[in-house]
């Protein structure tokens, strides 16, 4: 099966005045559909940029991306841009949701830059609310939403372009215990529908939930290990 | 990319800031609607006047008595009066081009009737006067030339002098009144005439023969026209050869050996006509131009607004490129934001200027001229300048970093 993602040496160098930062240092990659990968790994060890190239927010100073077979190392900015329209849904850790529009515009916006058509943008909109469980706060803007109500509102975004790959970069950074397990438990539920999943983290225990963990130093992967994933729901309130 | 898809998010955003959004429309309404009522004070200016040149006749000449050097001294034109009754003779007999040419001399005084008196300007002329400014009896007659001959003491009254002397509701033609303790016949009222380009009520004003106005108001200098000759051309074409003959005739009369001595002037009224107009051009011109400033200064003010907006709503930008906003759609949010704000300001604009040129046409009793034209031209103008003073700041938001733009608080 043709992986979602492939990394072959890519590396990316920014430059601070005088020094070099590496920030990745020849990395290579492979995610096939349907898994759920954990990236874990402390501060300053690439995940972010890692996180951003996968993301098509930045391209590779060397190596190639080939994101569903494409490669798009070579992609102009319009390009990338469909590509995270079309093939990636993003999850952030400060949700990221236009402030004072209704969830339900929020979830839609993916699809007034695809051109969907209005009617067919509301019904898309509504079925992933559905999904996330927020059928009835469709109207509300994110100021009227607890947080966990908002990163849901958020993971509906990411999906309802229906797309290849969940882009998940910290998503429980600014959740409590309980709520962050519930959103891992909404990623495990995805996941086990069929969609490929990939979470940054620098938490083991929201790391546990994903059937692979791949962990990073100093831009480079030192370890990529499968594992049982956690069921969440077993796991209850207390990881 | 759908053209219409960035319309409703601009309008949604600029309605979230409705004071600034109207603020920063400011500029291109006031703008737009000086522009539009610059131009309107213009045209309205032009139109009166050539309104008022056309009332006062076509094929109009003015014969005026010129400049006399006395001790090297040089009078203004007119200060001295050089035409004599032999002049209006040798005009009407020998210059061919020429149809009709009247004296006109006049005296401020007043006129007393049974209920009223008024002082207003009482001319002395021929009948011949009528015809060449185009202007009518409306009730009784006009004093014909045996009135002249026969030092008939007949008066026709202009419109405010009726208004004055005898007030509404009574014919006056067939009363009396007296000019100088001397009792004349009303024998007709002229045709309500207006307003002169210079703003004088050209109704104020009562017409005697001018044999009793030699008799009765002109005083001293009896063989002299202490006033001027109006002279009719034949028609518009033969006005400028009207003109060369009386110049000849009155040069030949006064022995005037070289032109630049002339002791009189000939006046064509279509130069001075088409002089004030071209006067006329200019101010528009330079009103429309101080006007086209002020909406490039609006146009600024946008840009102003654009920048500060595209600063503040960084976080967004990086939001809508994250799921996957090209740069085209981010740039044309932003253009588009500029171009409602210019274009709703043009239509506001629009509506301002009909507004102070209806007002300001009222105030100064211009007639009302919004130009059709120039209405196109500021509106699309606005257009021009949103697109102008949008693209800067639309292109600093479409170059945003869309990590960048997500991290910045």
């Amino acid at each position: 099966m043709k992986p979602v993602i492939r990394l072959e040496g890519v590396s990316k160098v920014y430059r601070a005045g005088e020094t070099e930062v590496h920030a990745l240092a020849g990395v290579d990659l492979e995610v096939g559909a349907g898994e759920f990968v954990a990236i874990m790994g402390p501060s300053g060890s690439g995940k972010s940029t890692l996180m951003n190239i996968l993301g098509c927010l930045d391209r590779p100073t060397t190596g190639r991306y080939l994101l569903d077979g494409r490669d798009v190392t070579t992609f102009d900015r319009g390009r990338l841009a469909e590509e995270r329209n079309r093939t990636i849904g993003f999850v952030f850790q400060g949700f990221n949701l236009l402030a004072r529009t209704s969830a339900l515009e929020n979830v839609e916006l993916p699809l007034v830059y695809s051109g969907a058509p209005r009617r067919e943008r509301i019904r898309r909109a509504r079925e992933a609310l559905d999904r996330v469980g927020l059928t009835d706060r469709a109207h509300h803007a994110p100021s009227q939403l607890s947080g966990g109500q908002q990163q849901r509102v958020a993971i509906a975004r990411a999906l309802v372009t229906s797309p290849r790959l969940i882009l998940a970069d910290e998503p429980t950074g600014n959740l409590d215990t309980r709520t962050s397990i519930d959103v891992m438990a909404l990623f495990q539920d995805l996941w086990r529908a069929g969609l490929t999943v990939l979470v940054v983290t620098h938490e083991p225990d929201v790391a546990g939930f994903a059937a692979r963990v791949i962990a990073t130093r100093d831009g480079r992967i030192v370890s990529d290990a499968c594992q049982t994933a956690r069921d969440a729901r077993a796991a209850g309130g207390a990881p | 990319m759908n053209l219409m898809q960035p319309f409703p998010i601009a309008v949604r955003a600029l309605l979230r800031n409705k004071t600034r959004s109207f603020l920063t429309m400011l500029g291109v309404i006031i703008g737009v609607g000086s522009v539009i009522s610059m131009v309107a004070v213009g045209e309205g200016a032009k139109s009166s006047v050539s309104k008022a040149f056309e009332q006062m006749g076509t094929n109009l000449l003015i014969v005026t008595s010129g400049s006399t050097r006395s001790g090297g001294f040089m009078g203004g034109m007119g200060s001295m009066p050089t035409l004599t009754w032999d002049d209006l003779d040798a005009i009407r007999s020998e210059a061919p081009s020429v149809r009709y040419a009247a004296p006109l001399m006049s005296q401020k005084t007043s006129i007393v009737g049974e209920d009223g008196n008024w002082n207003t300007q009482v001319n002395g002329t021929t009948p011949e006067y009528f015809p060449i400014r185009s202007w009518r009896v409306a009730e009784g007659s006009m004093f014909s030339a045996s009135d002249i001959e026969t030092n008939a003491k007949v008066v026709v009254l202009g419109q405010t002098v009726v208004s004055h002397v005898f007030g509404t509701g009574v014919d006056p033609v067939g009363k009396p009144v007296r000019i100088r303790g001397t009792p004349y016949q009303v024998i007709g009222i002229l045709e309500k005439k207006g307003q002169s380009f210079g703003g004088t009520d050209l109704d104020d004003a009562a017409f005697v023969p001018i044999s009793v106005f030699r008799g009765k108001l002109q005083g001293g200098l009896q063989q002299f026209i202490t006033g001027v000759i109006f002279v009719g051309a034949g028609s518009a074409e033969e006005t400028f050869r009207a003109q060369n003959q009386i110049s000849s005739i009155l040069a030949d009369r006064h022995h005037i050996a070289d032109r630049a001595d002339d002791d009189f002037a000939v006046r064509n009224l279509t130069e001075i006509a088409s002089a004030r107009q071209q006067g006329m051009n200019t101010l528009t011109g330079l009103l429309a131009a101080i006007a086209v400033v002020s909406l490039l200064v609006g146009g600024i003010g946008i840009m102003n607004i654009m920048l500060v907006s595209v600063t503040e709503r960084t976080r967004e930008i990086g939001i809508r490129m994250a799921v996957g906003a090209r740069p085209v759609h981010i740039m044309a949010q932003f253009l588009v934001e500029a171009m409602t704000l210019s274009m709703t300001g043009g239509l506001l604009g629009i509506g301002l200027g009909f507004g102070v040129s209806k007002i300001l046409a009222d105030n100064l009793v211009w007639a009302f001229v919004v130009r059709s034209d120039i209405v196109a031209v500021a509106f699309l103008f606005s257009a021009a300048v949103g697109v102008v003073f949008g693209l800067y700041p639309a292109r600093k938001a479409m170059n945003l970093d869309p990590i960048e733009a997500l991290r910045y608080e």
